[in-house]
């Protein structure tokens, strides 16, 4: 571990140096405000002025090299890289520690360098951003390459099997091509979700309306926790949870029924997935149900509406672009939820009405290429990223439109809190 | 004009007894929710917590010259059959270590087979009628019972479901939320504090803002594919490893950090800064020194929430391969590991009955730690909270 070492000591003869600015630069500070010049700063805060001139640039050299020895692939030796980086620290300790005179205001720029890396925080959740659409962009369009875009949307048969044989140079043996139509993973994928919302919407809608318009404050504050221990139980949990308790439950019942259910059926993910996102309806809109503003609802009983009529008439309608807003959200959530899906639903893809036949989605494909021994360059494993990017589309369109919803209702009503 | 009357007080009570109507199907609904969590935390209850319990079988071991090759002939042969194979595997290993062993014999409680184990807590098994009135005379005899399964939490994973246990998944979940809090924490604090602080109100803040709350909302899956695509496959952090998982659940947590920081620092009063800028403060002092103490609670509240969030995240973990069977305890940031939601994920795939019961085991043990988490979060938010 030969660059281990080299880092580990270029690290402490950093921090001795680092050290050393910092007490020889204190020092002469105090020097020169003892000979009786006023200064603009604090001895200390020279002091601080003195480390960064030292380690901030060096630092900055070292990430420089090393991302350019990845990106460009040129290679940088370790040892003379290092060896500039430690000699930019000794120029920067120099320019330091001349800069420590009674005229330089340290302050405010050891304040600059605070805010420029405050910022520079800020931008890596905007890399994150891009790092996803990136890669998951550059991928996708690597498997667009190999497959038809047209195919992709537009297929309905989803049989990956033999891509791996073509990928090793063995196609001609294996019997037909890959197909990858995504129509069935889709069709699944909305399926389940539709199955969710429809436990989701009514049971979080209701009890929003029931915890704003009529619950005590007690329940109100029992109830509320309650719901959101929901939201916080990982979703591996409720995967087995729809897999070991809830299918083989849908089973009997379909057969007490005289109905045939798969175990892999499509309604046991699809209820649990309800369950998962009842609170983030259900909270959301309650906070828009108590923004509706007072004055309506007295305004309604006024004209004598009885409370029921008044939440029915008054209330929902004028909160209904924040109920529509909380359910896309929910939704959103379902369509990109992973583990409930792969534990219960099934992994063949099937294009079928019938919710008690077994399943597939896109984020159940999308963890069986990515979890099988696949080259990583196969067309299976990079049809997981194509998936993926409908994925994100599809999500951040529904997420948008939810930000828009809620943003008209919040100028509507002049509510700051939402 | 009396008809008309009556008609309209008929009326009446219909719309009132509509209205009640209402009332009662909306709680309904919130007894609804209520009830899916009671049933889901009974079942989890009931499945898992067996687990915790684990048979075992004091049987006389005897150190022979024929043990040290093969250890099945240190145990009765009666025995060898319902005792876990893992007890006489070590046999002549033991032996090896310490020569002194031969020619003596030990009095010991061992590990019972899943099979008899799972036979004693009632569930159905492939043992013979023989076999299970052995069992049932061994219990009787007080050389079969049921003990704490110590070894659940101190032994790591196995393929056999009475030798398997949590604890390289406990090690390999704090090494992960070390790497995750260590880049997620003073990067969200920072963006929260430049975004709440410093920004300038341009476009570039807007645009940081928008695409931080979209984060928030993009499935977790997608992060572990942008792990694997950069992290792994670009940037060459070794794949399955505490380092690349707790960056990748570092880039999720990141936006719940930085919102429950934002709204900490908004709830600080105008007036605080106002009184600190009077007395002569920089921007940065003000913030050093005034708002971020005072706005600490609300910070740490919304980062043990995100962290106990990335405690239960596993999709993104199987992307970046954290779902590996790690038998050995190893506490690296470098070397395979796997996590707790992603062991239960594990033993759920495998069909014996008995690592049913561990999966339940582990989710109860998972679940604990969460609510505790998140219930410490909310006191800590009760004790620290000011009003302004």
């Amino acid at each position: 571990m030969q660059t281990n070492q080299l880092f580990l000591i270029f690290c402490s003869v950093l921090l001795l140096l680092g050290l050393a600015a910092f007490f020889v630069g204190r020092s002469k500070a105090t020097r020169v405000r003892a000979s009786g010049s006023s200064m603009y700063a604090q001895p200390d805060q020279y002091a601080w002025f003195a480390v960064v001139a030292t380690a901030g640039p060096a630092i900055l050299v070292s990430a420089l090299g090393a991302f350019v020895m990845l990106v460009m692939g040129t290679e940088i030796p370790t040892f003379p890289l290092l060896l500039a980086s430690l000699a930019v620290a000794g120029v920067g300790l120099g320019v330091g520690m001349m800069l420590i005179r009674a005229n330089f205001h340290a302050r405010q720029a050891i304040e600059r360098v605070i805010v420029w890396s405050l910022a520079g925080a800020a931008t890596i959740s905007i890399l994150t951003t891009l790092g996803i659409l990136i890669s998951i962009i550059g991928e996708a369009l690597n498997f667009f390459q190999m497959h038809s875009f047209w195919e992709f949307i537009t297929g309905t048969t989803w049989a990956p099997g033999n891509s791996f044989l073509i990928a090793a140079g063995r196609g001609e043996g294996a019997s037909g091509g890959a197909e990858f139509g995504s129509v069935p993973l889709f069709a699944g994928t909305f399926m389940i979700t539709a199955i969710a919302l429809a436990v989701a919407v009514p049971v979080g809608l209701l009890s929003a309306i029931y915890m704003a318009e009529y619950a005590p404050s007690r329940v109100r504050s029992i109830a509320k926790p309650m719901l959101e221990i929901l939201a916080g139980i990982p979703t591996v949990v409720y995967g087995f949870f729809a897999a070991i308790t809830v299918a083989p439950f849908i089973v009997r019942v379909a057969e007490t029924v005289g109905l045939d259910a798969s175990f892999n059926n499509a309604l046991a993910p699809g209820i649990v997935m309800g369950i998962m996102i009842i609170p983030f309806i259900s909270s959301l809109s309650d906070d828009v149900i108590n923004a509706v503003p007072d004055s309506m609802r007295q305004g309604s009983f006024a004209l004598g509406m009885t409370k029921g009529e008044t939440i029915r008439d008054v209330v929902i309608p004028a909160a209904l672009p924040g109920i529509i807003s909380a359910s896309l959200l929910g939704m959103s959530r379902a369509l990109g939820e992973t583990m409930i899906v792969v534990m219960a639903a099934g992994m063949r893809p099937n294009l079928t009405a019938n919710p008690l036949e077994e399943m597939t989605t896109v984020t159940v494909r999308i963890v069986a290429a990515m979890t099988g021994d696949l080259e990583f360059d196969s067309a299976e494993t990079l049809s997981a990223f194509a998936l993926g990017l409908v994925l994100f589309v599809v999500t951040l369109s529904l997420n948008l439109v939810s930000v828009i919803m809620i943003r008209r209702f919040r100028d509507k009503y002049r509510v700051n809190n939402l | 004009m009396s008809d008309s009357y009556d008609q309209i007080s008929q009326q009446l009570k219909g719309r009132h007894r509509k209205s009640t109507r209402l009332k009662y199907i909306s709680m309904g609904a919130l007894a609804l929710a209520g009830a899916f969590l009671l049933i889901f935390f009974a079942d989890m209850l009931s499945k898992g917590l067996p687990a915790f319990k684990q048979a075992m079988i004091n049987i006389e071991i005897n150190y022979t010259e024929d043990a040290a090759r093969n250890g099945r002939e240190a145990v009765d042969r009666d025995f060898s059959t319902i005792i876990s194979r893992s007890v006489v595997r070590v046999i002549p290993l033991e032996m090896r270590n310490d020569p002194s062993l031969l020619g003596t014999s030990v009095q010991r409680w061992v590990l019972a087979s899943a099979d008899v184990d799972q036979y004693l807590k009632g569930n159905p098994v492939r043992l013979d009628d023989d076999e299970k009135a052995r069992i049932d005379r061994l219990v009787e005899e007080g050389k079969v019972e049921m003990q704490f399964n110590a070894g659940f939490f101190s032994r790591g994973d196995s393929k056999m479901p009475e030798l398997a246990g949590i604890m390289s998944a406990v090690i390999g979940t704090v090494m992960t939320m070390i790497v995750t809090l260590a880049i997620a924490f003073p990067i969200g604090v920072m963006t929260a504090i430049y975004l709440e602080e410093f920004a300038p109100d341009n476009r570039l803040t807007q645009l940081i803002e928008i695409n931080i709350n979209n984060l928030a909302a993009i499935p977790s899956i997608l992060f572990g594919l942008l792990g694997l695509a950069i992290f792994i496959n670009f940037f060459g952090v070794p794949r399955s490893t505490p380092l690349v998982g707790g960056m990748t659940l570092a880039l999720m947590t990141l936006p719940v950090i930085i919102i429950s920081t934002r709204t900490a620092l908004r709830s600080v009063p105008e007036s605080i800064r106002h009184a600190a800028f009077g007395v002569g403060c920089s921007r940065w002092q003000v913030v050093k020194d005034h708002v971020l103490p005072l706005a600490m609670p609300g910070i740490m509240t919304g980062s043990i929430i995100g962290l106990a969030q990335a405690m239960g995240e596993t999709a993104p973990l199987i992307i970046v391969g954290m779902v590996a069977f790690i038998p050995d305890v190893t506490a690296s940031f470098t070397e395979a590991a796997t996590v707790m939601p992603a062991q239960v994920f594990t033993w759920s795939g495998e069909p014996s009955r008995a690592f049913v019961e561990k999966t339940a085991g582990g989710i109860v043990v998972l679940l604990a730690v969460l609510i505790s988490l998140n219930a410490s979060a909310v006191l800590l938010r009760k004790k620290f909270e000011r009003r302004w």
